[in-house]
C-alpha cells in the first residue's frame, strides 16, 4: 500500500473507531485515535501476517500492551480480513467476544491484554522463542506512555537487551496524556529515550501520525543488530478530530450524536483533501 | 522412557530424593529428546536444582534475574509459540508478586506454562513469613484455567512433571525441599484424581503435599496405639478437586480430617468443606493447617509440630474428632 493509500486508510479507520465507540457507547477514543496510524502502517505495510494463515509459526506478531485502545486494533484486524467488520456491531454487547480489551477469542489477537505493563514481557518471551528456533519473525508491541511506571516494563526492557532481541520492536505511543492528567505531571518518565538507551535499546523518534516517517522507521529495523528497537512515536490523543485533540475528557469519552456527526464530517473533509492531493 | 523413581514396595518409607531433585531429573530426561522443553528461572537455578539441567541444555534455560513478573510474562510469551515452558521460582514470590501475570498472561490467555513454586509452604522455616507461601492455593484456586498440584512424594513429583509437560493447559506445581519417602507402591496418577495411600475404616485423612507423610505416620500411630484405622488420601490435585472420591469418602459418614501446609483459609480443607456441605454430607470434619497468623519461628518440622501438622498433632485431632 502506498503512502497516500495508507493515509486514506487512516481516515477510514478513524471513522470506524468513532462509529463503533459511538454505537457501543463505550471505548477508549483518544488513545485509539493516537495509535491508529502506527497500527495502520504495521498491518498494511510492515508485518508479515495473514488472516488465512494466522497459526503460521513464521508470522510476525503484534501484542498490544496498551490493551484499552482495542478499538484501533479491532478495526485494523477487520479490514485485514480476520473477521467480518459487522461483528463490531456487537462491541461490548452482552455475550459478545468483542470486549473492551484484546482477547484471543477474536481472530488475529495474539494475547489477552488490558492490565498495563504486560505486553513487553510477553513480547520478550515471544522474541526469545524466535531466536531459539532461528525463525525470522519479528515481534511488535505498542506501549502507552501512561503505562511506563509499571515496573514490569523495566524488567522486560532489561531482559530484551540482555538477550540481544533485535527481532523485537516496541513502539511508544507518546500521546502525553493519561486518565488523570498530563503524563509528565502524573509521573514523569522523561527523558524516556535516555532511559531505554541506558537499558540497552536503540531508540528513534518519529511523528506518530506521519505515515512516511513510520514506514521509514519500520523499514530500518533492526536499528542496530543485536539490540532491541524502540520507536518513540510522538502522537496526539484524539488525533484527527479537532475538538478531541489533546483533551483529557476524550480518554474514554463517547461522542453524542452531534459530536459524532461533526467528527465524521471533519474526517470526510480531510479525506477529500487526500483524494484531490 | 526410564523412570527416575523406583516406586516399588521395597522402597516405601525410605527417604529418597527431594521432590525438586526429581523435578530436575525428569526435566533432563525429557529435554534429551525434546528441544521444546524450556526452563525459565529468576536467579533460581540453584534453589530449583537446575544447575545440571543448565549445564546439559544451556540453550533450553532462560534466566531473567530476580524479576518474577517478567519471569511469568516471558514464560507465557515463549509458551505461546508451542514450547513446553517451566517457570521456576520460590512459591512465595511466584504466586504473590507475579499473580497478575499468572492470571492474565498464563491462565486467561491460555498459555500452557507450568509454574513451578519451589520451597513452598514453610519449607524455608526460620527464614520467616516473607519466604512462606501459605496463600498460594487460596489465591490460585480462584483463577480459572489453572491446574494446582502438590505432589506428596517422589513418584507423584515425577508423574506431575511428566503430565505437565504433556498437557496443553496451565499448571501450578508446588514443591517443598525435604527428602521424601515413597508413600505407596500404587502406580496410578492423574491430575484431578486423589490417590488412596492407605485404607482404614474409622476415619479418613485427606492430605496434600509434604503433609501426607505426617498423615501416614499418624495413621500408623492410631492403629498401633489405639486400634483405630484411618484411610489416607493424597489429594495431590487441589484443583480440579476429586469430587467423586470425596463423595465416596463422605458416604461412609466417618469423620474426615484435611491436612495442608497452607493457611486454613482457602486451601484444601475449605475446598473439601465447601463441596461436602453443598452436597448434604454432614461428616464430622476438621481442617489442619496454619492458622491465620505469621508463623512461629522454627524449621519446617518445628512449625509443623507447633501447629499440629505432625504424627502427634494429627493423632490428637483424630482422637478428639472420634470422641476418644
Amino acid at each position: 500500500m502506498s503512502e497516500k493509500e495508507l493515509a486514506q486508510k487512516s481516515v477510514e479507520y478513524r471513522k470506524k473507531i468513532l462509529k463503533y465507540i459511538y454505537q457501543a457507547k463505550a471505548g477508549h477514543t483518544g488513545g485509539s485515535l493516537s495509535c491508529i496510524d502506527i497500527l495502520n502502517v504495521l498491518y498494511n505495510h510492515t508485518m508479515q501476517v495473514d488472516a488465512s494463515d494466522f497459526t503460521s509459526p513464521d508470522r510476525d506478531r503484534y501484542i498490544q500492551s496498551k490493551g484499552h485502545t482495542v478499538e484501533a486494533l479491532y478495526v485494523v484486524l477487520a479490514s485485514r480480513g480476520f473477521f467480518p467488520e459487522s461483528d463490531l456491531d456487537t462491541l461490548c454487547k452482552y455475550q459478545s467476544h468483542y470486549i473492551g480489551h484484546p482477547t484471543r477469542k477474536v481472530h488475529g489477537v495474539e494475547q489477552n491484554t488490558g492490565a498495563l505493563g504486560h505486553g513487553l514481557s510477553l513480547s520478550v518471551g515471544t522474541a526469545i522463542a524466535g531466536k531459539l528456533d532461528k525463525k525470522d519473525y519479528r515481534v511488535f508491541t505498542v506501549l502507552g506512555d501512561g503505562e511506563l511506571p509499571e515496573g514490569s516494563n523495566w524488567e522486560a526492557a532489561l531482559s530484551a537487551s540482555h538477550y540481544k532481541l533485535d527481532n523485537l520492536c516496541a513502539i511508544l505511543d507518546k500521546n502525553t496524556l493519561q486518565i488523570s492528567g498530563p503524563t509528565a505531571d502524573v509521573l514523569n518518565t522523561d527523558p524516556v529515550d535516555k532511559k531505554f538507551e541506558a537499558f540497552g535499546w536503540e531508540v528513534r523518534h518519529v511523528d506518530g501520525h506521519d505515515i512516511k516517517q513510520l514506514q521509514d522507521a519500520f523499514d530500518a529495523l533492526p536499528f542496530v543488530k543485536g539490540k532491541p528497537s524502540l520507536i518513540i512515536a510522538h502522537t496526539i490523543k484524539g488525533k484527527g478530530i479537532s475538538f478531541m485533540e489533546n483533551q483529557l475528557k476524550w480518554h474514554h469519552g463517547v461522542p453524542d450524536p452531534k459530536q459524532y456527526e461533526d467528527a465524521v464530517q471533519e474526517l470526510d473533509l480531510y479525506g477529500a483533501t487526500l483524494v484531490s492531493a | 522412557m526410564d523412570s527416575i523413581v523406583d516406586a516399588t514396595i521395597e522402597n516405601i518409607a525410605v527417604a529418597q530424593l527431594t521432590n525438586l531433585e526429581v523435578f530436575s531429573g525428569v526435566l533432563q530426561l525429557l529435554a534429551e529428546t525434546d528441544r521444546d522443553i524450556i526452563v525459565v528461572t529468576s536467579d533460581s537455578r540453584g534453589s530449583g536444582k537446575l544447575v545440571p539441567f543448565g549445564q546439559k541444555f544451556p540453550e533450553q534455560i532462560i534466566e531473567v534475574g530476580i524479576a518474577e513478573q517478567n519471569l511469568v510474562g516471558v514464560a507465557a510469551g515463549i509458551a505461546s509459540t508451542g514450547k513446553k515452558v517451566f517457570a521456576v521460582s520460590p512459591a512465595c514470590f511466584l504466586t504473590a508478586r507475579a499473580l497478575e501475570q499468572i492470571k492474565n498472561d498464563v491462565a486467561y490467555s491460555n498459555n500452557p506454562v507450568t509454574l513451578v513454586g519451589i520451597s513452598a509452604g514453610v519449607s524455608y522455616g526460620a527464614l520467616g513469613s516473607t519466604h512462606h507461601s501459605l496463600h498460594d492455593f487460596a489465591v490460585l484456586r480462584t483463577i480459572n484455567n489453572l491446574i494446582i498440584v502438590a505432589p506428596a512424594d517422589n513418584f507423584e513429583a515425577e508423574q506431575a512433571v511428566r503430565l505437565a509437560a504433556e498437557t496443553d493447559l496451565p499448571v501450578y506445581i508446588r514443591f517443598g525441599k525435604k527428602s521424601m519417602p515413597l508413600l505407596s507402591a500404587e502406580k496410578s496418577f492423574e491430575f484431578g484424581k486423589g490417590r488412596l495411600i492407605r485404607e482404614g475404616s474409622d476415619l479418613t485423612i485427606i492430605a496434600t503435599g509434604e503433609t501426607v507423610e505426617h498423615a501416614c505416620r499418624a495413621a500408623q500411630k492410631l492403629e498401633r496405639e489405639f486400634n483405630l484405622t484411618a484411610s489416607i488420601v493424597s489429594m495431590h490435585t487441589i484443583k480440579p478437586l476429586d469430587y467423586n472420591l470425596l463423595s465416596e469418602i463422605a458416604a461412609s459418614d466417618k469423620p474426615i480430617i484435611t491436612v495442608e501446609e497452607h493457611s486454613i483459609y482457602g486451601g484444601l480443607g475449605e475446598a473439601c468443606a465447601s463441596f461436602l456441605i453443598q452436597n448434604n454430607f454432614r461428616n464430622r470434619f476438621k481442617i489442619i493447617g496454619i492458622p491465620d497468623e505469621y508463623t512461629v519461628t522454627g524449621s519446617q518440622q518445628e512449625i509443623f509440630n507447633h501447629y499440629g501438622i505432625s504424627e502427634e498433632g494429627i493423632t490428637k485431632t483424630a482422637l478428639a474428632l472420634l470422641g476418644e
